[in-house]
């Protein structure tokens, strides 16, 4: 048995190290570790509840609007504010590009470039990836960079900028669209679907929506519409049969995404991947154990509980807590998104292995791109201009309130208690805190820990790029992990 | 394709949100990537962008330390965070078993340029608000203190103090027209401010060409949040006070924070973090504490008063609504104007 120290494990968003203890060629065990810790959830502390508006966002510059909408989800529930309605819906707008930006981010900066690497030198895909991927300088960089940063147009028309903005409140947003904003937005969103359609689908958006079965997308990828870099990962990924590595715990949660007039239009869920069975998420349950975090021991119900680091604690290895839901580790992100919303293609992706995987993590997110550009279209033609766009706010009550998005990456929280006005208790479980999780007393793993454990990485060791494809493929924030 | 003669640059991230980075990647017609091989940049490494990882990124930092690879400018995003007790401890450099404390005060000894990217890496930011759990400061300043993790006599090999690109997160042009003008060896110790700041931001306040500015001359203020009016007098607004061309620059394409209705929360200034209620205008005797830089307080008040009252009932009607109620018709005698000229 050797144990081997990984990092900077780079490409994901923070700093990421992990152990592995490997024996005949295969990990054994898998240790994940967030190594810094900026202690958020002291900073809002004593704080007036409004600040979380500020304070929150800054935990993380990749999904900062998805951290800014939980904190305002927080405040809407102790104000008992109804949102505006056009507020809803710009908040969405905002929320999707966020979204949409971070899976294009993962996508041609942070995955595919590891196909481009010397280790495949002999795949007949190989020169292609290398042309089109590089990392830094791949082809593809030059055409995804600007349509990122049109997409992003969105943030100036409706929050002033991102990341970071303030635009985000518990009644709505505080910019109401003009006729003219809204001939903007629609063109930028035209010009962006036009980038996806001719680069990265190579195929009209409902195309790539319908599909719905594993079949369907085989023939899609071998098909003579094929010249995307979306077909062209198929491909490999079929080659390099992605589908049997980097299986899930099994259990997949979506806390509801995008909260529109007539309810969630990704809906809440949890769904055993293995049985197929479908029921709400009992968030009154979630649970997070420090046994392996730096953290002084606490209560286990956020809404209770405090972050207070503890260095020298034994046994522990990551800055991160273990969130658990019934004692249970779970795996969230656009996988667990579109499987909870039941998308043909995604529930047979699952039910082929039985399990997430790291091909079927990749196809969600390109999927959810589709589906969210072509949502953006028809929320932005949802506004009526006549309406407001925030509502004002309401004097807020002392308590304790949760709120729950989900961001890019999975299912965020925010756990709240205010007294006289002020910020007495906050705690957040972001997504990546859930998938890259350390163990939790019973020794269970978390997601990324036990989809390593058996991963045979030969005489490679740390080097393997199997290893490299499965961390990626949860798209991990470690900014937003222990915050 | 690289020649001796590219302007290195290394890109590490310490206490950070990686939001300066996502910021930058919004820059230029062909992406980042193309605009910094336009000026002969080349990244060494970069934690999101390179291909390079775990041996192969520590091999890169270890040429570095030993003087083996020429730097010519070491980038930083985040807080460093010194805690606990003078360890660094709370942010190590994963793989390395070293904190980012010690990489960096290894590292910008050796660089041409040290450049802070963002408020958190310039003077703390907001990990360094009270109680400031984890000891963050930035490169030379603790908030407005110099100091910091380099120290005040800290130069950089070309003899410049820590360049600190401030903001939270930074205007992409703010970063990407710094790093050309380094690159190009055209900029100098004139070209910062007292607080290392770029001038080519900081030279203005983020309230020159805000798209309120009617509303703040005739002071016809916005009370509830979402309103058009001007943000000065009861949400908090600092943008008379907070150095950056933020207004009279496109943020992703034409906004600001001002243009959306959000409060300026001076977040280029040293100690922004330690506002407390950041959306509401502090007063003593029904004056905002805080008045436009350099501005004296009697002469604030007075005209304060004077165009309070001379304020059009448009302008007035406007700043309390969340869209233009009323436009700006021409008035009769300028009709009778265009009229004659025929």
């Amino acid at each position: 048995m050797s144990r081997v120290v990984v990092g900077p494990f780079n490409r994901v968003e923070g700093d990421l190290e992990l152990t592995l203890d490997i024996e005949d060629g295969v990990v054994r065990e898998a240790r994940v570790s967030a190594s810094l810790y900026r202690g958020f959830e002291q900073l809002l502390l004593g704080r007036p509840a409004e600040d979380a508006l500020v304070i929150a966002p800054r935990v993380c510059g990749i999904c900062s609007v998805s951290q800014s909408l939980a904190a305002a989800a927080v405040l809407r529930a102790a104000q008992g504010t109804e949102p505006a309605r056009n507020g809803l819906i710009a908040t969405n707008l905002a929320h999707a590009a966020e979204n949409i930006a971070d899976h294009l981010t993962h996508f041609y900066v942070f995955f595919m470039p590891d196909f481009a690497r010397a280790a495949y030198a002999e795949r007949r895909w190989h020169d292609a990836a290398q042309t089109r991927f590089k990392a830094a300088s791949g082809s593809a960089l030059r055409e995804a960079l600007p349509a990122r940063a049109r997409l992003l147009e969105t943030m100036g028309l409706i929050a002033g900028k991102w990341p970071h903005s303030l635009a985000f409140r518990s009644g709505g947003v505080t910019r109401a669209l003009a006729l003219g904003d809204e001939m903007r937005l629609f063109a930028l969103l035209a010009d962006f679907r036009g980038f996806l359609e001719r680069v990265l689908f190579a195929a009209p958006l409902e195309q790539i929506i319908a599909l719905d079965s594993a079949d369907a997308l085989e023939r899609f990828a071998e098909g003579d519409r094929a010249a995307g870099d979306f077909a062209f990962f198929v491909r490999i990924g079929r080659d390099l049969r992605l589908e049997r590595i980097g299986r899930g715990p099994g259990l997949l949660m979506s806390s509801g995404a995008y909260l529109c007039p007539e309810g969630h239009f990704l809906p809440a869920g949890l769904l055993d991947a293995r049985t197929g069975a479908l029921r709400p998420p009992p968030l009154q349950a979630v649970e997070e154990d420090v046994s392996h975090s730096f953290m002084r021991d606490t209560a286990g119900d956020p809404a209770r509980a405090e972050t207070l680091p503890d260095i020298h604690r034994p046994g522990a290895y990551s800055f991160a807590k273990a969130p658990r839901l019934e004692g249970r580790a779970v795996e969230v992100g656009a996988l667990a998104r579109q499987a909870v919303a039941g998308h043909p293609l995604i529930r047979d992706l699952l039910a082929r292995q039985g399990a997430s995987n790291v091909f079927a993590r990749i196809v969600a997110r390109l999927l959810e791109i589709a589906l969210l550009t072509q949502a953006m279209d028809e929320w932005a033609r949802s506004l009526r201009r006549r309406e407001r766009f925030c509502t004002p706010d309401a004097p807020l009550r002392d308590g304790d309130f949760a709120g729950f998005v989900e961001a890019a990456r999975g299912a965020l929280g925010h756990w709240a208690s205010y007294r006289g006005g002020e910020i007495a208790r906050y705690q957040i479980i972001a997504p990546t805190t859930w998938n890259f999780s350390p163990r939790d007393a019973s020794g269970q793993p978390g997601p990324l820990e036990s989809a390593l454990q058996g991963l045979e990485v030969g005489g490679e060791g740390a080097s393997s790029v199997a290893l490299q494809h499965i961390v990626r493929s949860f798209d991990p924030c470690m900014v937003c992990t222990a915050h | 394709m690289t020649t001796a003669d590219d302007f290195t640059l290394l890109w590490l991230q310490a206490g950070s949100c990686g939001g300066c980075t996502m910021s930058v990647l919004e820059r230029g017609g062909a992406g980042w990537l193309e605009e910094l091989r336009r000026f002969r940049i080349r990244l060494l490494w970069h934690p999101s962008l390179s291909e390079e990882t775990g041996a192969e990124a520590r091999a890169i930092l270890g040429r570095v330390e030993r003087g083996e690879e020429k730097l010519d400018a070491l980038l930083i995003e985040g807080s460093v965070l010194r805690g606990p007790e003078g360890t660094g401890r709370f942010d190590m450099l994963a793989g390395t078993g070293r904190s980012m404390f010690d990489w960096v005060r290894t590292l910008a000894p050796r660089a041409d340029y040290c450049v802070a990217v963002g408020s958190c890496a310039a003077f703390g930011g907001v990990p360094a608000g009270a109680p400031d759990p984890t000891d963050a400061c930035g490169l030379q300043f603790s908030a407005n203190e110099i100091g910091g993790a380099l120290g005040a006599d800290f130069r950089s090999r070309a003899g410049l103090p820590v360049v600190n690109i401030s903001g939270c997160a930074p205007h992409p042009g703010w970063i990407m027209e710094t790093l050309a003008a380094l690159a190009l060896r055209r900029f100098t110790g004139a070209d910062i401010d007292a607080f290392g700041r770029p001038r080519l931001f900081a030279d203005h306040l983020a309230h020159h060409g805000c798209s309120r500015n009617e509303f703040y001359e005739f002071k016809a203020s916005a009370e509830d949040v979402s309103e058009r009016g001007c943000l000065m007098e009861h949400l908090g607004c600092k943008a008379t006070q907070a150095v950056g061309d933020c207004n009279q620059r496109a943020w992703n394409g034409g906004g600001s924070c001002t243009q959306a209705g959000s409060t300026c929360i001076a977040c280029t200034s040293p100690g922004f973090e330690a506002t407390r209620g950041f959306h509401h205008t502090p007063k003593i005797g029904g004056i905002p504490v805080g008045l436009p830089l350099d501005m004296p307080k009697a002469w604030f008040v007075a005209l304060a008063a004077l165009s309070k009252s001379a304020t059009p009932a448009r302008v007035r009607e406007n700043a309390r609504s969340d869209r233009v109620t009323r436009g700006p018709a021409p008035s009769a005698e300028k009709k009778t104007g265009a009229e004659k000229k025929r």
